[in-house]
C-alpha cells in the first residue's frame, strides 16, 4: 500500500460545478436565439456569432496579456456575449458588436478581476454603454438601439395615439419590434424553466420582478390589457430570467434576492414612466447592481442561537 | 411555521443498513492510545510485561473531563508507544499482545447503580464518550441534572453521514439495551421528555424504536428529513424540539441532554454485565470497498486488520477515513488503530479521492443557503483575506464564526470547489487564539 493520503474534511463534493451551471445558462439562452434568428433572419446569427467570439477572445486575450490563468473554459464569457448579442437590435454594425463584447468583457469582468468579481453584469453594462455611446452614430442602419426593425418598439407606442399594438400573441411569440432574443416570450420562457428545473436559478426573482412590474404599471396605466403590453414588451422578461439572476451581481442572500428583485422591478416602472427612455429594464438591473452590496449588509441571515442584527 | 433546519441532499450510500454486525476474530495486537476523548488523556495503570484480561483497567482519568480505558483483549502490555492522533499531537498509548485466550478480568461485575451520584459513578467508570464522534465524556454531560438543567432527553439516531449504519444497526438489532439505558435515564434524571431523532431513510429503525417504546408515554420517535447534517446537535434539538441553543451557551442550557443512541445502548448492557467499553460496531465502506460490512472490533485493532477481514483490496487503498465523508477525519497510517470514538471507516480509492479544480467564487448563495446555522461562509472568506489579525478575528466573531460545527455542507454544494470549511477551522482557531491573547492581555 501506497502512503496514504490525508485531507480536510469533507471528502465528497456535489458535482455541480460553476463550468456546467454556465453550460446550463447557454443551453437555457438557445432557445431564444434560435427565435430571434427566425424571426429577424440571418443577420440576427451574424449578431449573436460575432459577440459570442468577440467576448471569448477579448477574454483570452486580456488574460494572455495579464499573464493571467487561463478562465475562457468556464463557458461564463460565452454566456456573456450571447446575452449581449441578445440585447441588440438585428441591424447594429459587426464593428460596433465588438466594441461593445470587448467592453463588456474586458472593462467590465477582467479589470474587475475576472469572473466573480466584477460588480455590474457585463452583458447589460455593455449594453447600455453600446446605447449611450452608438445612439448619435448617424447613417447607420438603425435610429436607437431600442427601436429595430421596420417598426417602433410596442413600448414606444403604448401611450401614443392612434398607435397599432401588435396582439397579445404576436407580444408573446415575438412576431413585433426589439432586440435579436428579448422579443420571443416564449422561448425565454422555455429557458428559465429550464433553469428553474436544473436547480440554477430561483424562480421567484424573475416572479417577483415582472409581477412588480406588473402591477406598478396596471396600477400607472389602469389597464390590465397594457399592464400585460408592459411586461411582455421590451427587455423585462430576458432581463428578469437571465440578468437579474446573474450571481455575480446581486446579493448573495435569500432576502436580499427578493429585494433586489423587487427594486429591479421599481426602477424599471420608474423609467419607463417617468424617464427618458421608452425601456428601463437594463438601468434598472444596473443600479440594482450597484446597490446589491449594500442591500446584502442589510438582508444578513440571522444565524441560529446568534444575537438578532 | 416550523421547518425543519438542515436541507443538504447528499447521496446515502448506506450499503449495511440491511446488514447486522459481524464480529471479526480478535487481533494479534492492539494499540490503544490514551487520548480517545475530549479532555485531559488517561494516565496509563499497567507497564511493559503486565499480564492484563478483558475488561481491565489500564488507564485511569487523567482529570474531570476525562475518561478511564480498558483491555480490549488479554494479553501481555508491550513497552511504552506513542501514537500520532489526527488533532495532529503525539500521544502515548499502550500496546498489548494478545494471548488468544480472551479471558475475562474478575473485576467486570454489574455496577451497583441506586441513585444518581452511583449511576454517574458508574458511567465514568464504564469509560464511555460521546460514541457519535465527538467523544465527550458522557458523564460530565450528566451534570447537568445536579444543577436542575434537564427537562428533555434527545437520543440521536439521527446518522446523517454517509454510509455509516452503525447507529442503524444498534436500534435495529439492540433495542433492548437501548430500552434499557433510557429507562436508567428515566430512573435517575428528573427529565420527563424523551425523544429520538431519526432521520427517515432508517424505516427499519424508526418501527423497531415505536415498537419497543409503544408502552412508553414519556417518549416519542421524532422522524427527521432524510438531509444532512439532522445529527449535528444544535441542528438535532431544533427539529426534535425546537429550541435554540443560543450562541456560546450548551444544550443544558436550554434544559436538554443530547445522547447518541448507541452511548444509550451500551450503557445500558453496561449495567447488566459491567463490561466496559471495550469494543465498537464499525461500519467499513467506501468506494474501495467491494463488500462493505459492520463489523463488531475491539478498541486498538490496527485498521489495516479490520479493512483485511472486510477483504478490502490493499492495492486500492488511497484514502482512510475514522468516520464518514462529510467530518470523517484522514487517518495517517493503515497500522493506527480502531479508536473509542470510531463509528465508521471509510476507504476511497484512488480514482474517487479526485477533486474538481478550485475556481473563483460566482457568488451564487449555495453555500449561504445550505448552511443549517444561518451562517455566510464567504463572509469568513473575504474577512481572512485582510491584514490586519485582530481586525480579522473580531470581524469573524462578530459574524458567529464560532457557530460552524464544519458539518461540511458548504463545501459540499460550492460548485467553485472552494475550501469553505477549511477556511472557517482556520478562522476559529484565528479566534480562539484572539480570545486567548484578550484573556491573558485583562488577567
Amino acid at each position: 500500500m501506497e502512503k496514504l493520503i490525508i485531507s480536510s474534511s469533507p471528502h465528497v463534493k456535489s458535482t455541480l460545478t460553476t463550468r456546467r451551471i454556465m453550460l446550463d445558462v447557454v443551453i437555457s439562452l438557445l432557445p431564444a436565439c434560435i427565435a430571434g434568428c427566425i424571426i429577424f433572419g440571418w443577420r440576427a446569427l451574424l449578431v449573436l456569432a460575432v459577440c459570442t467570439v468577440s467576448s471569448v477572445l477579448a477574454e483570452a486575450g486580456f488574460n494572455l496579456l495579464a499573464k493571467k490563468k487561463q478562465t475562457v473554459g468556464d463557458f461564463s464569457a460565452v454566456v456573456t456575449g450571447l446575452l449581449l448579442g441578445m440585447n441588440l437590435p438585428v441591424e447594429i454594425a459587426v464593428w460596433q458588436c465588438v466594441i461593445g463584447s470587448v467592453f463588456a468583457i474586458v472593462v467590465v469582468k477582467c479589470l474587475f478581476g475576472g469572473l466573480g468579481c466584477n460588480f455590474a453584469n457585463p452583458a447589460i453594462t455593455g449594453r447600455v454603454f453600446m446605447l449611450i455611446a452608438f445612439t448619435q452614430t448617424a447613417g447607420i442602419a438603425f435610429p436607437t438601439i431600442v427601436d429595430v426593425t421596420a417598426s417602433a418598439t410596442p413600448l414606444e407606442l403604448i401611450g401614443k395615439e392612434n398607435a397599432v399594438l401588435p396582439s397579445l400573441l404576436d407580444m408573446f411569440l415575438g412576431v413585433r419590434g426589439g432586440a435579436i432574443g428579448e422579443t420571443c416570450i416564449l422561448a425565454l420562457l422555455v429557458g428559465g424553466i429550464y433553469l428553474i428545473a436544473r436547480g440554477i436559478i430561483k424562480p421567484y426573482i424573475p416572479l417577483v420582478f415582472i409581477a412588480t412590474v406588473f402591477l406598478f404599471s396596471w396600477m400607472y396605466l389602469g389597464s390590465l390589457n397594457l399592464a400585460l403590453y408592459e411586461i411582455l414588451a421590451g427587455g423585462l422578461v430576458i432581463g428578469a430570467f437571465f440578468m437579474a439572476t446573474d450571481y455575480v451581481t446581486i446579493p448573495i442572500t435569500p432576502v436580499g434576492k427578493l429585494v433586489f428583485a423587487f427594486g429591479c422591478g421599481l426602477v424599471t416602472c420608474l423609467i419607463r414612466f417617468f424617464g427618458n427612455y421608452p425601456e428601463g429594464v437594463s438601468f434598472a438591473i444596473l443600479l440594482m447592481n450597484i446597490v446589491s452590496p449594500y442591500i446584502e449588509k442589510w438582508t444578513k441571515v440571522r444565524a441560529l442561537g446568534g444575537a438578532a442584527k | 411555521m416550523f421547518h425543519f433546519l438542515g436541507k443538504t441532499h447528499i447521496p446515502h450510500e448506506k450499503h449495511t443498513a440491511g446488514m447486522p454486525a459481524v464480529r471479526m476474530p480478535s487481533p494479534a495486537e492492539v494499540l490503544i492510545p490514551l487520548s480517545q476523548h475530549i479532555g485531559a488523556p488517561a494516565t496509563a495503570l499497567v507497564k511493559a510485561g503486565d499480564a492484563v484480561k478483558v475488561g481491565q483497567k489500564i488507564a485511569e482519568a487523567g482529570g474531570f473531563v476525562s475518561s478511564p480505558i480498558y483491555a480490549p483483549i488479554s494479553g501481555t502490555v508491550g513497552k511504552d508507544e506513542s501514537v500520532l492522533i489526527s488533532a495532529g499531537r503525539k500521544v502515548p498509548a499502550i500496546r498489548i499482545v494478545s494471548d488468544g485466550q480472551m479471558a475475562v478480568a474478575e473485576t467486570v461485575t454489574p455496577p451497583d447503580i441506586h441513585d444518581f451520584d452511583s449511576f454517574r459513578r458508574a458511567v465514568q467508570e464504564s469509560g464511555l464518550v460521546g460514541l457519535g464522534g465527538a467523544g465527550f465524556p458522557t458523564a460530565v454531560k450528566l451534570d447537568a441534572e445536579k444543577k436542575g438543567l434537564l427537562n428533555t432527553v434527545v437520543i440521536n439516531g439521527a446518522e446523517c453521514e454517509p454510509y455509516i449504519t452503525s447507529d442503524t444497526r444498534t436500534m435495529i438489532d439492540r433495542a433492548e439495551d437501548v430500552k434499557a439505558g433510557v429507562e436508567l435515564l428515566m430512573k435517575h434524571l428528573s427529565a420527563d421528555r424523551y425523544v429520538i431523532g431519526i432521520e427517515k431513510n432508517k424505516p427499519e429503525a424508526i418501527a423497531k424504536m415505536q415498537e419497543t417504546f409503544a408502552d412508553n408515554d414519556k417518549f416519542s420517535v421524532a422522524v427527521l428529513p432524510d438531509t444532512y447534517p439532522q445529527g449535528g446537535e444544535k441542528i438535532l434539538i431544533y427539529n426534535t424540539t425546537g429550541r435554540v441553543v443560543p450562541k456560546g451557551k450548551l444544550p443544558a442550557d436550554v434544559g436538554v441532554l443530547v445522547i447518541n443512541v448507541t452511548s444509550l445502548a451500551f450503557l445500558g448492557q453496561y449495567a447488566k454485565t459491567g463490561m466496559p467499553l471495550v469494543e465498537k460496531c464499525v461500519t467499513v465502506d467506501g468506494p474501495a470497498v467491494a463488500d462493505p460490512k459492520n463489523v463488531i472490533v475491539p478498541i486498538g485493532t490496527p485498521i489495516i486488520d479490520v479493512l483485511n477481514f472486510v477483504g478490502v483490496e490493499e492495492g486500492k487503498i488511497a484514502k482512510i477515513l475514522y468516520g464518514g465523508p462529510m467530518m470523517g477525519v484522514s487517518v495517517y497510517s493503515a497500522k493506527d488503530p480502531v479508536l473509542k470514538t470510531t463509528n465508521a471507516l471509510t476507504v476511497f480509492d484512488r480514482k474517487s479521492v479526485k477533486n474538481a479544480e478550485t475556481v473563483a467564487c460566482i457568488h451564487c448563495g449555495r453555500c449561504v443557503e445550505h448552511c443549517p446555522m444561518g451562517l455566510t461562509p464567504t463572509l469568513f472568506t473575504t474577512f481572512m483575506e485582510k491584514d490586519n489579525k485582530d481586525e480579522r478575528a473580531k470581524l469573524l466573531d462578530a459574524e458567529n464564526i464560532n457557530l460552524c460545527m464544519e458539518c461540511g455542507c458548504c463545501s459540499f454544494v460550492c460548485p467553485s470547489k472552494r475550501p469553505l470549511v477549511q477556511n472557517n477551522r482556520l478562522a476559529k482557531a484565528e479566534v480562539r487564539e484572539y480570545n486567548a491573547r484578550q484573556a491573558t492581555l485583562k488577567g
